[in-house]
């Protein structure tokens, strides 16, 4: 564990007793968790690297306790982590020693399915695949699908701006929401959007989704189902360099086709994949594609010829288009079980997740083998190839001493090399605590002062969910002071009229 | 007249808002003007002409991205655009000729800071979703970016939708990445004749809910479809479904939806010239322009749930003469009003507020537009977040202050 979190408030810490009090009076029953036995399963997310127990665990169950909790612990400046199902692999629920873990779970009840609108109401700890299952029957679905879908929420998808599979021609989460009732700090509560498109003013929803939980804690979200395309196939694509994958995708984009799906993954990554689930996947390639189409079946028809063609001519050596959904499903099958197939070859793997311009791949492919060399790691690749999201999987052995230290040094030389070569830190995993000390890689002190700025007018006093995101914490009141010179137009030369 | 600064790149941007602020100026904040007329009609000290920031400064077709100067035209990046078979998907509208301007002159920064899209707003989203990355001055005098070139990024918050729609009240924006996208091989509309307010909701939603997959979905009217070229003849309203896409795939889904809309009227088609010519004349609102015969009516811009649109179309219709065209499947109305003291604000506002959405006053004099809200007024909690989100950008009120809403 690299990054340090906020130094515990010794007196916050000696008030626990008259805190936990005064949450019980705000959610009674069994809504606060104060014994360390029963807050152990809270004291870590999908990062599991990092743990901490929080001072106590609160688990309300409607909007008013939300509101409550909030204005209690600003009055009293009390820090605040919200947690959805826990899922992230960013430690964006990470808990705080002197924190009250706010946990949604219970928000879930999906409070109005609207075909004619084309949305759904849910609360924010419905899970994603809950949200597609409950609009099946009509032939409908919620189309962002992270790996993570039966078990996160859709709370922690906005907080998260997930992704999935299909985000190229579908857009993520932020795409796909339409509006949300959300609870600020001082307790106030605040409904954005609604069933109709664009904010009135400001784009406060645009800027929540994605926010990690330091803007505001989320008690309702609207989001937008769509019609499930009438059917898919998928293409397994082989190729002996990654280099001619790369110009393949390039070129199935150019030919002005948006697949549904395109993911790549490497020699290290196909080899562990295929000896879990037996998809079929050729052995003998450097990098596999899976590029699937949806649609009307004439088109998915169609387009799977052309993309086909365009693989033939990038120089695939293997190239199958599935025949029949158990065939379509099979393709799949090894790509989405890559992270535990990856899991069966070393004791330990650290996920990563950069995004890349495209045309990049090559070059970042090959920096990482050097960085394998010179960490002594292996790292197996799988990637969002359409959109040039990279999910490295940095294998590693905890028990072995030193080498969780070198798996994070290793992830945060690709994370560097990602903002190098013109991409950025996460593409759809978060900042989070993983990330926090690697944001000046990518961003000017200025340009991280501006987004705490923000913060300030969303929660004054940096009680929502700090140390995360933010390498350094500022003060509001030094962040809002303003240094200005008065005097002469200093730019004699600025045309004017 | 107002005194004009026109920076030539970012450095003067910063160092006129630098400026500004150490001698208390106000700045209104311009590309080429050609949405200048909405807004709360306000006063500016000195005006901030962006439209020397103008060049297209990376364009990249199989990476789907393009960055460019926020001054630069638009024409000139959709000419750019359509030459690599790509569009911006969401479809952006031209306000010029509905505001008595010439039409092609919107710029980039513009679209985004208005946040514009068009009749594919249904299907591919607004400006928001496609605006990649930013590069800004703030009213604090400091440059700073948000986002990046690529299309999948959580790397803290994402200030580009923050300033999409915020119409230049946090940051004069200098340069932006956008998401491009290929362009529909090729496109055909089928119109539904003669349909009355209920039958056109329900075949909307029977539409919508189809493997029609329409990418734009509106209905128009008699009145302003006799103005519009390819409904004229028509002599009747028309409700009317785009579809695109490879040829197999348009003509299978026209089947489709010929077989949801048979029941509903008759049916006719356009084809891909004209259909394109149809869905520019309902994106730019061509029936309301300035020049038209309803050019002198005050326009509203109402956005609320789609099964809604046609009610508070009724409403407006009938208690105050309104002229009515609907996209988005019904969920965008614009409402063209005879003149009047509020230019109907006070009938427009509360027929919303029942129903849900909002509504911009987009085309009134300026003397109503300085009277009345032009954007919805927000609920006290909003509105004092609006008003903490606008001084953390913007803290001694120096771009475009009031255009939005008084005191913002």
């Amino acid at each position: 564990m690299t990054v340090a979190m906020p130094k515990p408030d010794a007196t916050v810490l000696a008030r626990r007793a008259e805190i936990v009090a005064a949450l019980k009076r705000i959610v009674p029953g069994e809504g606060v968790i104060a014994s360390e036995e029963a807050m152990r399963p809270y004291e870590s997310d999908g990062l599991t690297a990092y743990r901490e127990l929080p001072m106590v665990v609160v688990l309300p169950e409607k909007t008013e306790q939300v509101s409550a909790v909030l204005a209690y612990c600003h009055r009293e400046r009390v820090k605040v982590v919200p947690r959805g199902a826990g899922t992230s692999l960013s430690g964006g629920a990470l808990p705080l020693g002197d924190g009250v873990l706010l946990g949604m779970a219970k928000f879930k009840r999906i409070r109005a399915i609207d075909f004619e609108n084309r949305a759904a109401v849910v609360e924010p700890g419905v899970t994603n695949l809950a949200v597609s299952q409950a609009v099946d029957h009509a032939g409908f679905y919620y189309a962002p699908d992270p790996s993570s879908q039966i078990a996160c929420t859709i709370g922690g998808n906005v907080a998260e701006n997930s992704g999935g599979v299909h985000c190229l021609k579908y857009g993520v989460t932020t795409n796909n929401v339409l509006g949300c009732e959300l609870v600020l700090m001082n307790g106030e509560v605040l409904r954005l959007g609604g069933r109709h498109f664009d904010a009135a003013g400001y784009d406060f929803l645009g800027v929540i989704t994605g926010s990690e939980g330091l803007l505001g804690v989320i008690t309702e979200v609207t989001v937008r189902i769509l019609k499930k395309p009438e059917s898919a196939r998928a293409a397994l694509i082989g190729f002996t360099a990654s280099e001619d994958a790369g110009e393949c995708v390039a070129r199935i984009i150019g030919a002005g086709i948006i697949p549904g799906g395109m993911e790549m993954m490497d020699r290290p990554a196909i080899k562990a994949a295929e000896e879990f689930v037996h998809a079929g996947y050729p052995l003998d390639v450097e990098a596999l594609l899976i590029v699937e189409l949806d649609g009307p079946r004439a088109e998915v028809d169609h387009l799977l010829d052309r993309v086909q063609d365009i693989a033939r001519s990038c120089g695939a050596v293997t190239c199958r288009a599935s025949n029949s959904e158990d065939e379509r499903l099979l393709f799949w099958a090894g790509r989405k079980a890559a992270f535990p197939a990856v899991g069966r070859i070393s004791p330990d793997y650290y996920c990563m997740d950069g995004t890349i311009p495209r045309a990049q791949l090559p070059l970042v492919l090959r920096r990482m083998q050097e960085m394998s060399a010179k960490y002594e790691l292996r790292v197996a690749n799988v990637f969002h190839a359409g959109d040039g999201n990279l999910h490295p999987l940095i294998l590693y052995d905890a028990n072995k001493s030193g080498e969780l230290e070198r798996a994070e040094q290793f992830g945060a030389d690709i994370l560097r090399l990602c903002v190098e070569v013109g991409g950025v830190l996460t593409g759809e995993h978060g900042v989070g605590v993983e990330k926090r000390d690697l944001m000046p890689a990518m961003f000017s002190e200025d340009d991280l002062n501006q987004q705490q700025r923000l913060k300030c007018a969303f929660d004054e006093n940096g009680l929502l969910n700090p140390g995360k995101v933010f390498p350094t914490l500022h003060r509001c009141a030094e962040l809002g002071r303003m240094h200005v010179h008065a005097g002469q137009m200093p730019f004699p030369d600025l045309p004017r009229f | 007249m107002t005194e004009t600064l026109k920076p030539r790149d970012g450095a003067e941007v910063e160092q006129a808002i630098k400026w500004a602020v150490a001698g208390g100026k106000t700045l209104e904040i311009v590309g080429r003007g050609s949405k200048r007329r909405i807004g709360r009609a306000a006063q500016w000290d000195m005006t901030l002409d962006l439209s020397g920031l103008s060049a297209v400064t990376l364009y990249e077709p199989a990476e789907l991205v393009l960055s460019a100067k926020a001054g630069t035209p638009l024409a000139e990046i959709e000419t750019l655009l359509a030459a690599n078979g790509q569009e911006l998907a969401f479809e952006p509208m031209d306000y010029g000729p509905l505001l008595g301007g010439a039409a092609g002159a919107a710029t980039i920064g513009g679209v985004l800071s208005s946040n514009l899209s068009g009749p594919r707003r249904i299907k591919a989203g607004a400006a928001r979703d496609h605006f990649l990355g930013v590069s800004a001055v703030s009213g604090r005098g400091e440059t700073f970016k948000s986002g990046g070139r690529v299309v999948k990024n959580v790397t803290g918050y994402d200030l580009c939708k923050l300033l999409a729609g915020s119409w230049g009240t946090l940051a004069a924006m200098t340069d932006v990445t956008v998401k491009t996208l290929p362009r529909a091989e090729t496109e055909q509309t089928i119109l539904v004749l003669g349909l009355d307010d209920a039958a056109v909701g329900e075949l909307m939603t029977a539409v919508m809910g189809s493997f029609a997959d329409a990418s734009a979905a509106a209905h128009v009217p008699a009145a302003p479809a006799l103005r519009i070229a390819e409904t004229a003849a028509a002599g009747d309203a028309v409700t009317a479904f785009r579809l695109e896409g490879v040829v197999p795939s348009v003509s299978h889904r026209k089947a489709v939806l010929e077989g949801v809309a048979a029941r509903y009227g008759s049916i006719g088609t356009l084809d891909e010239a004209s259909s394109r010519a149809f869905w520019r004349a309902v994106r730019d609102v061509a029936p309301f322009a300035a020049s038209g015969s309803a050019g002198a009516r005050d326009l509203w811009r109402i956005s609320t749930a789609p099964s809604h649109g046609a009610e508070i179309g009724r409403a407006l219709i009938q208690q105050a003469a309104a002229e009515t065209l609907y996209d988005w499947a019904g969920g965008l109305v614009w409402a063209a009003l005879p003149p009047s003291d509020d230019a109907g604000a006070g009938l427009v506002r509360s027929t919303v507020a029942n129903k849900g959405g909002h509504a911009t006053l987009i085309r009134a004099p300026a003397a109503l537009r300085a009277a009345v809200d032009v954007f919805e007024p927000e609920a006290p909690a909003l509105a004092a977040l609006s008003r903490r989100v606008r001084e953390s950008f913007d803290p001694r009120g120096v771009l475009n202050p009031g255009r939005i809403w008084v005191g913002v």
